[in-house]
């Protein structure tokens, strides 16, 4: 079992009869990783067991090396910002961090020092002294979020932490996401928004129905994927020569023009860009660029789990 | 990252720390708090009752009756309201709704996310249950005990300070307090088993009840008997329930006290092996 990762071995939950998350087997390295798949698909199921929130029917998970129902070991390297919209009557947002963080043990200057951080790092140093009762839900939002990290934590956990928050706030967000993500911290997020996810991940795990349908870098998912075309963009001179060389080979589906580009599928990349090489030597043609045109996350998405998704 | 971690071995102090910040949150999110109205209104009750008791009976000219039917009165009192309604449904309140209530709420998962074990969760909510209710029940049992025969004036206090009054007003005080010990409990172990507590309540409600009328050996499986076996003066059962009450010899104060606070300890030790294996899952509660 790796210390260094949050690893899940043969994992499944059951909420009775009704399937959480089955036989799931996964390792999860620092950086970000996005949890992709609709509603149902074993998400929060997922991020409640590595919180030990809820306990897995079989299997057994490890939080950098530490098992989910020690809270005393594995609440001190991991935090979580659950997507409960829901806070402690009358507190302000100043007394929601600071008087869980005493919890932590620290003393009462430490929890003061630890608070005003967070408080500053979420751009709510402002409404501290406020009821969390009179925040907006961008500001509710952002609170969970400081309480999550007050204390440091080597393991992030969000769910949903995008939801609610205004365009200039999410753009602060998913920069904090990529500050804590290059620090080697592990940020495990949760999200319905995939061009946002996949401008923020270094890996994805896609679920459905409680599955785990694929995990790894996007790229790397995508190439797996062997029964879709690969969309190809191409940018060149010629669009129209290269299409009409292209339409000569069986493993090319579609070619279409776009512009001074063309857009293809092909059932073999590695064929398609040793026959590009060829064409541009023979023709001597111009291109200005070659990039997979559905290696994001959406198209993956698309892919694996398809009109299912829905909530994509 | 945090300086206070020492896998496997609390630090010195730590738990200290982290019971006194649990009590510290719960009692903010409890003590006065709007919701709980009607557990003030129970305590205030027999205050007011007592007091008016006190302003009606000072302004006749004489006293239409003895020392004596005021002590009785409060025994009945105590035994009939303190201990089978307001301090019962008053630990209810607060007690079941330390985990429970934060269910309701779903707000459970911030203490869960905490680095404290759960025995110390529970630990630390009960003791803030704990010091609510006594700070509630114990000055009200004592003020109405005061009240109930102040319009004897001097006879009164002479009873208070010379006879056996105050040795009395010790006893309701300390039978107030095992009750919020011993109820206190209860009711945290049924917020943490029951999705509804109240249903639990009821059943212990007339289990406690129907106490006098049991058999000697179920007797003693209640809260109340011992209560009762320890309160100064004794309530005399009017006919025609006095022929169904079981008489049954009366526990030793030395082993009721003790005996309760061990049942109390139990409770509370299951209630903390309930907490441990406890999830998150507010969809369901």
């Amino acid at each position: 079992m790796s210390e260094a990762d949050i690893t899940f071995t043969g994992v499944s939950r059951f909420y009775g009869e009704v399937l959480g998350i089955n036989k799931v087997t996964l390792s999860i390295p620092p950086g970000i990783t996005s949890l992709v798949g609709p509603n149902g698909s074993g998400k929060t199921t997922l991020m409640n067991l590595m919180c030990g929130l809820i306990r897995p029917t079989q299997g057994e998970i490890s939080v950098l090396g530490t098992p989910p129902d020690r809270p005393q070991e594995l609440c001190r390297i991991l935090g979580y910002c659950a997507q409960f919209d829901a806070f402690p009557p009358g507190i302000t947002g100043y007394q929601f961090i600071h008087s869980f963080l005493r919890l932590h043990g620290m003393t009462d200057a430490e929890c003061d020092r630890r608070t005003l951080a967070a408080l500053e790092l979420t751009g709510l140093s402002a409404a501290a002294d406020r009821p969390v009762a009179a925040y907006s839900k961008g500001m509710r939002q952002r609170i969970k979020l400081a309480q999550a990290i007050a204390h440091e934590p080597r393991v992030v956990v969000l769910d949903e932490p995008l939801n609610g928050l205004d365009p200039l706030a999410r753009a602060e967000a998913i920069a904090l996401f990529r500050q804590w993500g290059v620090e080697g911290r592990h940020v495990i997020v949760s999200s319905h928004i995939l061009h946002e996810v996949d401008k923020i991940s270094d890996q994805v795990i896609l679920l459905s129905h409680g599955y785990v349908v694929a995990e790894g870098q996007i790229q790397g998912v995508r190439s797996e994927v062997k029964e879709q075309p690969m969309q190809i963009q191409v940018r060149c001179d010629r669009p129209h020569l290269l299409a009409a060389r292209l339409f000569q080979e069986d493993h090319v589906v579609e070619a279409k023009l776009a512009g001074n580009g063309l857009l293809l599928r092909t059932a073999d990349a590695d064929r398609f860009y040793l026959l590009l090489n060829r064409i541009i030597l023979e023709c001597g043609l111009d291109v200005e660029s070659v990039a997979p045109a559905d290696d994001d996350v959406n198209s993956v998405y698309q892919y694996l789990i398809g009109a299912e998704g829905g909530t994509a | 990252m945090n300086q206070l971690h020492v896998p496997g071995k609390p630090a010195s102090g730590l738990v200290g720390r982290e019971l006194l910040g649990v009590m510290r949150l719960e009692l903010k999110r409890t003590f006065l708090s709007r919701r709980g109205w009607w557990i003030y209104c129970l305590a205030a009750a027999p205050v007011g009752l007592t007091l008016l008791h006190w302003l009606v009976e000072s302004r006749r000219p004489a006293p239409n009756h003895s020392l004596g039917a005021d002590s009785i009165a409060f025994a009945a009192m105590f035994l009939l309201y303190y201990l089978r309604a307001g301090i019962f449904f008053g630990c209810m309140g607060i007690f079941a709704n330390l985990f429970r209530g934060e269910m309701l709420q779903k707000t459970l998962h911030y203490y869960f996310l905490t680095p404290i074990r759960r025995e110390v969760l529970v630990a630390g909510k009960y003791l803030a249950g704990l010091a609510v209710a006594l700070a509630l029940w114990v000055p009200s049992v004592a003020a109405a005990f005061l009240l109930i025969g102040r319009h004897s004036a001097a006879a009164w206090s002479d009873y208070i300070w010379h006879g056996p009054g105050l040795s009395q007003l010790g006893s309701y005080m300390l039978v107030a307090a095992l009750a919020c010990i011993g109820y206190g409990a209860v009711f945290l172990m049924c917020g943490i088993l029951f999705k509804n507590p109240m249903i639990a309540a009821a059943v212990v409600w007339v289990w406690e009840g129907i106490n006098p009328f049991l058999p000697s050996v179920l007797k003693k499986i209640s809260v109340l008997f011992y209560l009762k076996n320890l309160c100064p003066v004794e309530v005399p059962v009017p006919p025609p329930f006095n022929v169904m009450v079981t008489s049954t010899d009366p526990t030793p104060f030395w082993i009721a006290v003790p005996g309760l606070l061990a049942l109390a300890l139990v409770l509370l030790v299951y209630s903390a092996i309930s907490a441990r294996n406890a999830e998150i899952s507010y969809g369901d509660s």
